[in-house]
């Protein structure tokens, strides 16, 4: 089936996140979306899918406009989507997720036909190589698996066309070579795939046309032959260097002994399994691995956010696990946590008052019981000139900042204290280009200042830039230290649970 | 690389994860089952003896009365409790469930130690097992229409406090409108209809304002307590004949009521109770098997994933509010006309909560609702059939005993309770 979108406008308030987008995509092909975070790519296709409506334009499908009052629709005409954040009901078994919406019944109680949808599965899952079982109970299955689950799911409804957004967040370096793999047999076989991404390696690895797009607008397509410097100076506008520019560390002392660290959460899951390692001051560690691994709950640890179950932590000679936030943040801790809009700023509050958060309590922002609203406001103007945060004024509210700018504003306020350990997660995620840049060079600017740091992410491009050691986690533990220079398919590896000593 | 890295991820190796063991509630159980051995069984008189009657003189097949030694009968079932308290540390060692059924015979074991020992010695009364399975049963009524109202809501993501409020306006309609008609029956009828009004009003409030739903159930109660008090008061008060006590009478099922002891249990009951049983299977079926029930458990856990593959998530969700309310409702009906009593101001109390505490106890199934609605009305049955024996324990205390039991269940007997994931979060596009 052909699609073609034409001048497809979408406008939230006074932004507009979609302008006059056209697009065309060949039955049987692979058209890749390629933009940056926050670019417009996955409203457009949440236009395309009927959850949104369109302020302007329209949806040809084989040269007939169409109209999709919701995703029943769009599916009833032959269009699939793998959502970024998987539809998934957790509780259910890989058929009734599949069958769900379109379900087949049998008798005359009109009960739901399982085994019906049980040999759709299987017969998908035989078709591509799936290997996916019909009854297994989705919240325990891996990520790649769930993932092969969407598709069947857009399969099983005769899809057409299917968009997969941004697919390889989630997965290892292996299952993303595994799903490029399916994308391209999903193709041969007739359906015509929109893979939006921002990642330039799978666009060149499967593509068979590229439309970028920056800013809401369509900037430009491009051939798959394209190098990545010219794909991304397209997607940035701009020349850009990939590589971060930082001088050899000179690691001094330790500085942070983590000795048998767990975590166990609610649902009595271990997520953090015996965790031990040591940061020395004046250099980087990376924390790799797919999210979920027991990253977010290493660092939560850390800070004392969540309690630690056994083991401890040493700040530079003074244990700091069981210590109440605040003591922790005051023995010189900096935190960046992952998700900034939700953990990172108050949003209704102004600039300079989430510049304070840490040290609202302190002279001189305050004296007895009363703010002082001067040196504050000083203070974060200071900050914001330091810092480069484009905002009208520190009385504006942080949540209205871009993703960039809240960025700036929580490393302003986390650098702002002499630290021992800056412990960042995921500092540049949803951030352009320029951005990353700047946060990049700050967190560098900090280890050279002799501080601990500890990153968290899970681009494996940003860990190999930033690190000078790399940790691999891989459910609740480390699976191995190993050196910046280690090669790709090795961190992949790892990644996925291979031990270093197996790898190595 | 070597071959190990090959093969690799396509078997990662397997981290053990090992969540620590809850042996909490195992450990509490066992604790009561001892205080029941100590109390109950030890602390009876050797000599005394208990009797129970099995079957009452009308009935059609007349069973001996049984007189047992008190102090063993005592023993003995406070050491089935023991047991299944064993049982419950046992499955949580090897990190395994219990299922509903555990803490249900569990209950009754301790109950029935408890009535041997309270009966131990009487020769004047005897106690009278049929009767209190009966009354057990009758009192669970409104508590399974409640908790089955409850699940439905909740099972596509609504909270539903207002049942207390449904439950009692649909008390009220019933006796009015039976009064007005004359008939009984007819109150049957009325009764779901004010419930649905309820749910409308719940749904409404949930899904088109987005009010917080807990905020919004506690308020639709205090509304139907305000109402029908201030009918109550004017209306019904002037005129006597819009509330009057009417009855429904016994439909003994041929052949079924005459099994022994459960015939008339389960089958010599009125009209309500044989709705019970088929609103109880039909909904088990349906929310388990068919395709309605599938895309309700789909809005309840997700309903972003329902929304993508079609499925109107508030529409859903208001369908399913309105038909909770509506049984609800209609198990109001029980105070009144099922009961042959006339209407009195706030006559639920508290039922609706105590409702929903069954609703959790069964895990959100309408099999588990009944069979946690029917421990707390065996609680109920007791603390009467004591108190007309003349227990020594005050039946205060006894009538706490299903709240602890419900406390206990909850706090992960019953294996973690996991509500539907999306309940109380409205659904917004």
């Amino acid at each position: 089936m052909k699609l073609e979108l034409r001048g497809i406008t979408k406008r939230f308030g006074d932004f507009t996140a979609n302008d006059r987008i056209d697009l065309l995509v060949e039955p049987g092909t692979v058209h890749a979306l390629l933009g940056e975070n926050g670019a417009g790519k996955s409203t457009l296709m949440n236009v395309l899918f009927g959850l949104y409506d369109a302020d302007e334009g329209e949806v040809l499908l084989d040269d007939a406009p169409v109209v999709f009052a919701g995703p029943g629709d769009a599916m009833n005409a032959g269009i699939g989507m793998v959502h970024q954040h998987f539809m998934l009901v957790h509780p259910f078994t890989v058929a009734e997720n599949v069958m769900l919406g379109h379900e087949d019944v049998r008798g005359p109680a009109k009960l739901l036909d399982l085994d019906a949808a049980r040999a759709k599965v299987r017969e998908i899952s035989d078709r591509f190589n799936f290997n996916v079982d019909p009854d297994a109970v989705i919240e325990d299955l891996p990520v790649g698996a769930q993932q092969r689950v969407e598709i069947i799911k857009a399969l099983s409804r005769d899809a057409s066309i299917l968009i997969l957004d941004e697919p390889t967040a989630v997965l290892t370096p292996q299952e993303t070579d595994e799903l490029l793999g399916i994308v391209k047999d999903l193709s041969a076989a007739g359906t015509s795939v929109v893979l939006i991404t921002h990642k330039l390696r799978e666009v060149q690895a499967v593509a068979d046309t590229i439309t970028v797009i920056r800013r809401g607008k369509v900037v430009g397509s491009a051939e798959p032959t394209a190098s990545q410097e010219e794909l991304a100076s397209l997607m940035v506008g701009r020349a850009v260097s990939m590589l971060v520019d930082k001088a050899p560390a000179e690691p001094g002392a330790t500085m942070l002994t983590v000795e048998g660290l767990t975590v166990v959460d609610e649902a009595e899951i271990v997520q953090l399994d015996g965790v031990s390692f040591e940061v020395r001051a004046g250099e980087i560690l990376a924390i790799a691995g797919v999210q979920g691994n027991g990253q977010t709950e290493l660092t939560e640890a850390l800070i004392g956010v969540v309690n630690a179950d056994a083991g401890r932590a040493v700040l530079d000679g003074e244990v700091i696990t069981g210590k109440s936030i605040k003591d922790v943040l005051h023995s010189g801790i900096g935190f960046v946590p992952e998700d900034r809009t939700e953990d990172g700023i108050v949003a209704t509050m102004t600039i300079a008052n989430n510049l304070i958060l840490d040290v609202h309590d302190k002279e001189p922002y305050a004296k007895g019981l009363a703010l002082q609203p001067k040196v504050i406001a000083d203070e974060a103007r200071k900050h914001v000139e330091q810092f480069d945060v484009r905002a009208t004024s520190i009385e504006q509210t942080a949540g209205s900042l871009s993703g960039g700018n809240q960025q700036k504003v929580v490393l302003a306020r986390e650098l702002s204290r002499p630290l021992k350990l800056l412990i960042a997660s995921n500092p540049t995620r949803g951030l352009d280009v320029g951005s990353i840049e700047f946060v990049h060079k700050r967190i560098v600017a900090e280890r050279d200042a002799g501080a601990a740091v500890i990153i968290v992410s899970a681009e494996l491009d940003e860990v190999v830039a930033l690190a000078d050691r790399i940790a691999v986690m891989y459910h609740g533990r480390i699976v191995g230290i190993v050196p910046p220079e280690t090669d790709r398919d090795t961190l992949g590896l790892m990644m996925a649970g291979a031990h270093q000593e197996e790898v190595a | 690389m070597t071959a190990t890295v090959a093969d690799a991820p396509a078997a990662p190796a397997p981290s053990v994860l090992i969540p620590p063991k809850k042996f909490g509630p195992s450990i509490a159980l066992g604790v009561i089952a001892l205080l029941s051995l100590v109390i109950f069984g030890l602390g009876t008189a050797s000599g005394a003896s208990t009797t129970f009657v099995v079957a009452r003189s009308t009935d059609f097949v007349h069973l001996p009365t049984y007189t047992a030694p008190s102090r063993l009968a005592a023993i003995l079932l406070s050491l089935v409790g023991l047991g299944l308290a064993g049982w419950a540390a046992y499955r949580a060692n090897q990190h395994r469930k219990v299922g509903i059924w555990l803490p249900v015979v569990y209950g009754m074991a301790i109950m029935g130690a408890l009535l041997t020992w309270a009966g131990a010695g009487r020769d004047a009364t005897s106690i009278q097992i049929t009767g209190l399975l009966t009354s057990s049963l009758f009192l669970a009524v409104p508590l399974v229409f409640g908790a089955l109202a409850g699940t439905l809501c909740e099972r596509s993501g609504i909270i539903n406090i207002a049942i207390e409020g449904q439950l009692l306006a649909g008390a009220f309609l019933a006796a009015l409108v039976a009064s007005m008609v004359g008939n009984a029956y007819v109150g049957l009828i009325a009764a779901p209809i004010a419930g649905a009004l309820v749910g409308l009003l719940l749904a409404i409030f949930a899904t088109k304002y987005w009010v917080n739903q807990i905020v919004v159930g506690v308020v639709l109660n205090m509304l139907v307590v305000g109402l029908t008090s201030f009918f109550f008061s004017t209306v019904m008060t002037e005129n006597g004949d819009l509330n009057q006590a009417l009855g429904m009478a016994k439909l003994p099922i041929p052949l079924l009521s005459s099994i022994p002891v459960l015939g008339p249990v389960l089958f010599n009951q009125n009209l309500l109770v044989y709705i019970l049983y088929v609103t109880v299977a039909v909904l088990q079926v349906m929310l388990f098997k068919s395709r309605w029930g599938l895309r309700v458990r789909a809005v309840g856990e997700h309903p972003k994933a329902a929304d993508t593959v079609g499925i109107n998530v508030n529409r859903t969700r208001v369908r399913n509010t309105v038909l909770g309310g509506a049984i609800a409702g209609l198990g109001g009906a029980f105070f009144t006309v099922a009961s042959g009593l006339a209407f009195g101001k706030e006559m639920t109390s508290g039922k609706g909560y105590i409702a929903l505490a069954a609703m959790i106890l069964g895990r959100w199934s309408p099999r588990g609702a009944l069979a946690a609605a029917l421990l707390f009305g065996f609680a109920d049955a007791l603390r009467a059939q004591l108190g007309a024996i003349g227990s020594p324990i005050p039946s205060q205390f006894l009538a706490m005993f299903p709240y602890i039991a419900t406390i206990f269940a909850v706090a992960g007997l019953v294996g973690h309770a996991r509500p539907p994931a999306a309940e109380g979060i409205p659904y917004k596009k």
